[in-house]
């Protein structure tokens, strides 16, 4: 292992580090705008220069590549004066309209502005050079052509991670710019990250934009929902609204990327939500209190299961819950009603299109979770709506806000032959529009849990914040109805339920939340 | 003196098969053919051939970075993309020695152990690149090019590569890049060409005249090649004169020749019987001389001495009455407009600096632009990742250092004094 030094500072790295990243490892950060560490390097933003000892010029941190004894400073007024001249020149032609720029608060220019920079221009207003603004360039992406630093992270994006390569460079010189060519907008699934990688104020959000101001929005841990892969992302929220996701990095599962369907999956948290406990009488809704309405859902279960046998009471899971959940459901389905009518779907209309990168055809985030904590799917779930669709079912506990590829017809036709129907879910659906009884479930930026993704890697999801309205977390209202059907159970929270999965479920035998950490873990076998 | 190349370019037909052979042409391939491949680069090693594209490399040793194994094919590419303001020797020899230039391919591949070898021709050499093409279609016919060339067992293939017009592209790892059919950005490095170059494999980048230099080397032997020239300096080289001269041209001189000599004895002297003002003396980007500091050796190491450089061998003279600040706004503007875009220091600086040394120009200019043209310069130079940046400094440096006055006085005067020709 290489040994140098960087401002006086030892540090041993493997052979082949570059500079940047061993400076990192001893806490000095070196700026860069063109390096990012899932791209190739092309170190021609000229920021990340340092003095190398025995070398006249100074060296690109982020493309030199350590050797024995080297000796590198950082901090020198010859380092210091070449970012400074460096950053003086980026901004040259730089609109400076950072009022209007939705960028702001979590710009590179704005960030090592106040920290290198500070200098008065010494360029002519009237010398700048004026470029395209506001491109609808395809995909979830605007281009400011005269915001951008030409540092080609996205050009390397679309080369070396899409290979779609719709941005290019053209002209020359100080009326370099990067666009796409006419009528060839961006074609991929993956223009979000565009906005993500950008340094600067170039490539922005469409969906973003102009929404919140970046400073305003609070950060949690989280995992999308749009599919079962489990990409790790960050939530970023105001208050109980949630603004965007971004790919939180995960080299175990999607690097530092994620998909443009995924990226949108946060807006269901917010719209066409359930709010308020509610029944339906003769057709129509009537607002419920959740003190009479959970008693009154165990009891009809429990009435049906008393009044025509168990099997004639039936519960369907959803792969959109966590595995705390489904596990308490099983109990409850199992354990308290007796039943073995017990099924989910992971089937979801639409074509089931996957990419053999980051997109799966399962569009759900816990399928596994479900198979693995032994609820069947499949025949199982065909078998139960046939059951159903008979008549012969009397109550039913839907989790989940549609029914797998049933249409809304469908759906309304279907449990039309239940006598009593209780739904939990999130959002207003088919199940909702046919369900007698509804309890609304916080969202899963409002609850905690963990998931498990196609591949078997637990994941957990964080709290971000409380459930909106009159919503509950689930866990809350599976204890409830399981507890009045005589559990005796005393769980709260999601972290105690994952210690009694652990204990009793082989598949996660001897996790913890503790080992499953920030990048999850994947199950034995 | 003994002359290396242009021995025969007053002959028209010398760039025709039959004349060339008639002179001798070929005969060093096959002198070639009954060395080793070692034999031939120890040759070029004795020659002290400096590469002549600019930067003056030792091409012998350029030629030992190829890596030993041979699992990968190598290429060898010819820079005939001579772009340089002031440097037009590569054209002459290609429009009237088209042969020295195929000949010394196939020695120096022969040399390589490369099979393959691509000429990149700039944009602009539309005739030139025409004669070279009848001459490697010559060579072909003649068996000189091809499968088992002169039943060697050698085989060769040579390709015209033109440009489209973009100077950088003169620049070793762009010109491959705009080989390769991509933008011509300059690639970082390392690696470096000979390791992966063109399409990824070993590379040798070399210039016209120095490949059109290894016939005769070979025919003649190193030594006799290093000793045409000077210490470190072997042979001779084409040297373009141009600008205020009695008799502009290319010459042909020994390394070592003496630049006053160059201009006042065999250029003729100054047009017009004027005073000389100044001589950028190796292409548009080597640092401007003053009368006082011409009288020096053409040498390499001699020309680093005095702080300057015999680069791409074109001299550029400039008389009496003409505005320095004018002339190196002309500069500025070329390399703006031919700055790649790549290197934030080059794409935002080249263009500021045009900007400032033509409103100085222009009459507008103001009381620290001098000192700014300076500090801009000096966030410039060496901090990019192929040598344009320093291409447009040096000038910008060296005119100011050396005409300072000329700069005050527009700024002070707010106006050109030499009147205004815009």
């Amino acid at each position: 292992m290489p040994t140098l030094t960087i401002n006086g500072m030892i540090v041993d790295v493997p052979a082949g580090t570059t500079i940047i990243n061993a400076a990192e490892k001893i806490g000095i950060e070196i700026p860069r705008y063109c390096y990012h560490p899932k791209l190739s390097v092309a170190g021609n933003c000229r920021m990340c220069l340092v003095e190398v000892e025995k070398f006249p010029k100074l060296q690109t941190a982020c493309s030199t590549v350590v050797n024995d004894g080297m000796v590198v400073r950082t901090d020198t007024e010859k380092v210091r004066k070449a970012v400074t001249g460096v950053l003086e020149l980026m901004l040259i032609h730089h609109p400076i309209d950072c009022p209007i720029c939705d960028q702001a608060g979590e710009c590179g220019l704005q960030n090592y502005y106040m920290k290198f920079g500070l200098h008065k221009s010494r360029y002519d207003l009237e010398d700048k050079v004026h470029k395209k603004k506001v491109q609808d360039i395809g995909g979830q992406i605007v281009l400011d052509a005269e915001r951008c630093i030409l540092c080609s992270r996205c050009v390397r994006f679309l080369t070396e991670v899409t290979g779609t390569q719709e941005l290019h460079f053209f002209n020359r010189g100080d009326h370099s710019e990067i666009s796409i060519f006419p009528g060839r907008p961006l074609d991929n699934n993956y223009t979000g990250n565009l906005a993500d990688i950008c340094p600067v104020g170039a490539l922005t959000s469409k969906d973003f934009r102009f929404k919140c101001r970046v400073w305003f929005l609070k950060v949690f841990d989280s995992i999308c929902t749009g599919c079962s892969k489990g990409c790790n992302v960050d939530a970023h929220h105001k208050g109980d609204i949630l603004y965007r996701l971004k790919p939180r990095w995960n080299d175990a599962v999607n690097q530092a990327w994620m998909c443009d369907f995924g990226r949108l999956t946060y807006k269901e948290m917010n719209e066409a939500r359930l709010l308020t406990p509610f029944v339906r009488e003769e057709g129509a809704r009537k607002v419920a209190a959740w003190g009479s309405l959970l008693p009154d859902v165990a009891f009809r279960l429990k009435a049906a299961a008393e009044k025509g046998g168990t099997d004639r009471v039936a519960v369907i899971a959803s792969p959109q819950s966590s595995n705390e959940e489904l596990y308490l459901l099983r109990r409850l389905a199992t354990e308290r009603l007796g039943t073995s009518n017990l099924a989910f779907t992971h089937r979801v209309a639409g074509d089931g299109f996957a990419d053999g990168f980051l997109i799966q055809a399962d569009k759900n985030p816990n399928s596994r979770g479900a198979q693995l904590l032994g609820i069947p799917d499949g025949a199982a779930f065909d078998a139960l709506v046939s059951k159903i669709a008979g008549g012969g079912i009397d109550a039913l506990l839907v989790f989940g806000n549609v029914l797998g590829p049933l249409s809304e017809e469908e759906t309304a036709a279907l449990l039309a032959k239940v006598p009593f129907v209780a739904q939990v879910g999130t959002n207003e659906g088919p199940v909702s529009k046919a369900a007698n009884a509804v309890l609304p479930s916080a969202s899963v930026a409002e609850r905690g849990g963990t998931f498990t993704s196609h591949v078997g890697r637990v994941q957990r999801f964080r709290f971000g914040f409380p459930a909106r309205g009159k919503a509950k977390n689930p866990i809350e209202i599976l204890v409830s109805l399981g507890n009045r059907l005589g559990a005796g159970w005393d769980f709260a929270g999601e972290a105690s339920v994952f210690k009694a999965i652990a204990g009793t479920e082989a598949p996660f035998a001897g996790m913890s939340y503790d080992s499953i950490g920030m990048f999850g873990q994947e199950i034995k076998g | 003196m003994e002359k290396v190349l242009t021995t025969h370019f007053a002959n028209e037909r010398y760039r025709r098969m039959d004349t060339y052979r008639q002179y001798g042409g070929y005969e060093a391939l096959k002198k070639a053919f009954a060395m080793t491949p070692e034999a031939i680069i120890d040759e070029v090693k004795k020659a002290n051939l400096r590469g002549r594209g600019g930067a003056g490399f030792p091409a012998g040793v350029k030629w030992g970075f190829l890596p030993k194994d041979l699992s990968r094919p190598r290429v060898l590419v010819i820079n005939a993309d001579e772009g340089e303001p002031g440097t037009f020797k590569d054209r002459v020899i290609m429009t009237r020695g088209p042969h020295l230039l195929v000949e010394g391919i196939v020695i120096s591949c022969f040399a390589l152990r490369a099979h393959a070898s691509w000429i990149y021709i700039r944009g602009e050499f539309i005739r030139e690149a025409r004669i070279v093409d009848e001459a490697i279609a010559e060579a072909y016919a003649a068996g000189f090019l091809g499968k088992n060339i002169l039943g060697s067992g050698f085989d060769l293939d040579v390709t015209v590569h033109r440009g489209a017009g973009a100077y950088i592209c003169g620049e070793e790892t762009s010109l491959i890049n705009s080989l390769e059919g991509k933008r011509g950005w300059p690639r970082l490095k390392p690696p470096f060409p000979a390791s992966v170059g063109a399409f990824g494999l070993p590379t040798i980048v070399n210039n016209v005249e120095t490949i059109a230099d290894i016939p005769w080397i070979v025919t003649h032997g190193g030594e006799t090649f290093a000793a045409l020239g000077v210490e470190k300096n072997g042979g001779t080289r084409l040297i373009g004169v141009s600008g205020a001269v009695n008799r502009p041209g290319v010459y042909e001189f020994s390394a070592g020749v003496n630049l006053k000599d160059i201009i006042y004895n065999h250029a003729g002297g100054i047009k017009d019987g004027k005073a000389l003002k100044a001589v950028i003396p190796g292409g548009s980007s080597t640092p401007v001389l003053r009368p006082d500091e011409i009288d020096v050796s053409y040498d390499i190491e001699s020309m680093a001495k005095i702080g300057t450089m015999a680069g791409s061998g074109g001299v550029i003279v400039i008389p009496e009455g003409t505005c320095m600040v004018r002339a190196l706004s002309v500069l500025m503007n070329f390399y703006a407009h031919e700055s790649c875009g790549q290197c934030t220091p080059c794409r935002e600086g080249t263009g500021w600096l045009k900007k400032i040394v033509g409103r100085i120009e222009a009459g507008k200019g103001r009381e620290g632009d001098v000192e700014l043209i300076l500090d801009l310069c000096d966030n410039m130079m060496g901090r990019t990742i192929c040598p344009l940046a320093d291409a447009a400094v040096m000038p910008a440096q060296s005119f100011i250092w050396k005409f300072r006055e000329e700069f005050d006085r527009h700024i002070g005067e707010q106006k050109c004094p030499y009147g205004n020709r815009f």
